[in-house]
């Protein structure tokens, strides 16, 4: 079980996240969508503490944070139990694909090299990446390096994966690929929180559609509530904005 | 005008190469041990730690303020009259002090120009797996900026080598000071200085083809 309540950040005076409260079942997959600068990537980004909150809890299973006063081991903890997915892939360029996916095994889980290094393989199989395992992020196209970054978080068997618009960066071309492992990485009922513009691929794998305007949570629902019926007035206006 | 002396310098090369190993002792232990002390230093200013932020600036700026020879001078002749313990320093073990203080002062702002210079991207994917700030900079970050760095350490290190010429100020017999004794009995200057030059310019010159290695190398990574 995952729950946030009352997340706050403030960048100067400006709330960015305005209290926000949210409960994910296991194996739930939620989709945030909103106008752009409405705090969507701050909400992944302070899940995890890459920005920092100002108050509000974070609970992940067993673990509970104070964003007021999280410790540093706090922080390393909760970042330990999410795996995050960056809009620029955000590979490790200095390691080969097989090495992004094997570094958190090994030098944050300890795991035995040869461990982690099976398990890099597998999911660079699952992937469809296994012939570029040697290669470097510098070798790789905007699909594949972001199929690896997918590929990174999912190694991590973390309780939460969070994607931040991990399209947007994309050429149009590249795009399908990574939507269609992301459908594969759904259909293992990992916990998914995903910030996207795709608003058809959101009706498609969503269990809930949550939209966000002006750092708070607007409406949310099952996708065919949300996206076909919404009640909220800026909803609506966002939806035939983006054309659906 | 009169001829160089061509038999003496040819006399003379394999008795100045036979203290190049020493040069190249102080050189690299002064470089291993500089490139240490700046990484530290250059992470600290990367990180500011309270406390420990002015005084790695003030280092900073005296080492690199004032003349290596004069810091050279100030190790080996003045400090032993302040701290007894230091009398029994010899002229290398003052030599490489000095060498790793001076370069590790300009080595630490390059090095930390580097750090700024990897991507955020690459820190906060270091830290989305949970990384703590150690395992980031050792595993992620350093060695990227490793290659940023790399062309401007690589001209340290010569600078380095050069550097350690000055050891014969100290007393030390190196390839200058030997260089000088021959030159004393034969009054031959010249000849024996210019062999000394043409070593060190080989030396270096040797190096900067190291150095085209060293930067392929560290450039497999990021080769389209």
């Amino acid at each position: 079980m995952i729950s946030v309540q009352g997340l706050t950040k403030r960048f100067d005076s400006t709330a960015v996240l305005d209290g926000i409260d949210l409960e994910i079942e296991p194996g739930e997959r939620v989709v945030v969508i909103g106008p752009s600068g409405t705090g969507k990537s701050t909400l992944l980004r302070c899940l995890n503490f890459l920005d920092r909150p100002q108050a509000g809890t974070i609970t992940i299973g067993d673990l509970s944070v104070d964003a007021a006063k999280a410790s540093r081991a706090d922080i390393l903890a909760l970042r330990r139990r999410t795996a995050f997915v960056f809009q620029n892939y955000a590979l490790f360029a200095n390691k080969t694909a097989k090495e992004n996916i094997m570094e958190a095994l090994v030098t944050v889980q300890k795991r035995p090299k040869a461990d982690a290094e099976a398990r890099a393989l597998e999911v660079l199989r699952e992937t469809g990446l296994d012939n570029k395992a040697d290669s470097y992020p510098a070798a790789l196209s905007g699909g594949q390096q972001q199929r690896v970054g997918i590929g990174r978080a999912m190694a991590l068997d973390a309780g939460l994966m969070l994607f931040d618009e991990p399209t947007s960066a994309l050429d149009p071309e590249w795009v399908g690929e990574v939507l269609d492992l992301m459908r594969r990485v759904a259909e293992q009922r990992q916990t998914m929180l995903i910030v996207t513009h795709e608003i058809q691929f959101a009706r498609e794998i969503a269990d809930r559609v949550v939209f966000m305007d002006g750092g708070r949570i607007v409406e949310q629902g099952p996708p065919g509530k949300v996206l076909d019926a919404p009640s909220d007035d800026r909803l609506r206006r966002f939806l035939r904005r983006v054309g659906q | 005008m009169r001829a160089l002396d061509l038999d003496y310098m040819i006399g003379l090369v394999p008795v100045i190469l036979g203290y190049v190993p020493l040069t190249l002792f102080m050189a690299v232990a002064g470089m291993v041990l500089a490139l240490i002390l700046a990484s530290l230093m250059a992470v600290e200013r990367v990180i500011k730690v309270p406390g420990l932020d002015w005084l790695v600036m003030l280092f900073i700026s005296f080492f690199r303020g004032t003349p290596l020879l004069v810091q050279l001078f100030l190790f080996y002749y003045g400090l032993p009259q302040v701290l007894s313990f230091l009398t029994q320093i010899n002229g290398v073990t003052a030599a490489i002090m000095g060498l790793t203080l001076h370069f590790s002062a300009y080595m630490a702002e390059s090095i930390r120009a580097a750090i700024a210079g990897v991507d955020r991207s690459q820190w906060e994917a270091a830290q989305s797996i949970g990384m703590t700030q150690g395992q980031m900079m050792r595993r992620i970050v350093l060695p990227q900026a490793t290659r940023i760095a790399a062309p401007t350490l690589v001209n340290y290190f010569i600078d380095m080598i050069k550097g350690t010429s000055l050891a014969f100020t100290l007393g030390v017999t190196e390839m200058m000071g030997a260089a000088q004794k021959e030159a004393a009995g034969s009054f031959l200057y010249f000849e024996a200085f210019l062999v000394v030059a043409v070593i060190y310019w080989i030396m270096v010159e040797a190096l900067n083809q190291g150095q085209k290695r060293l930067e392929n190398h560290l450039n497999k990574a990021f080769a389209r």
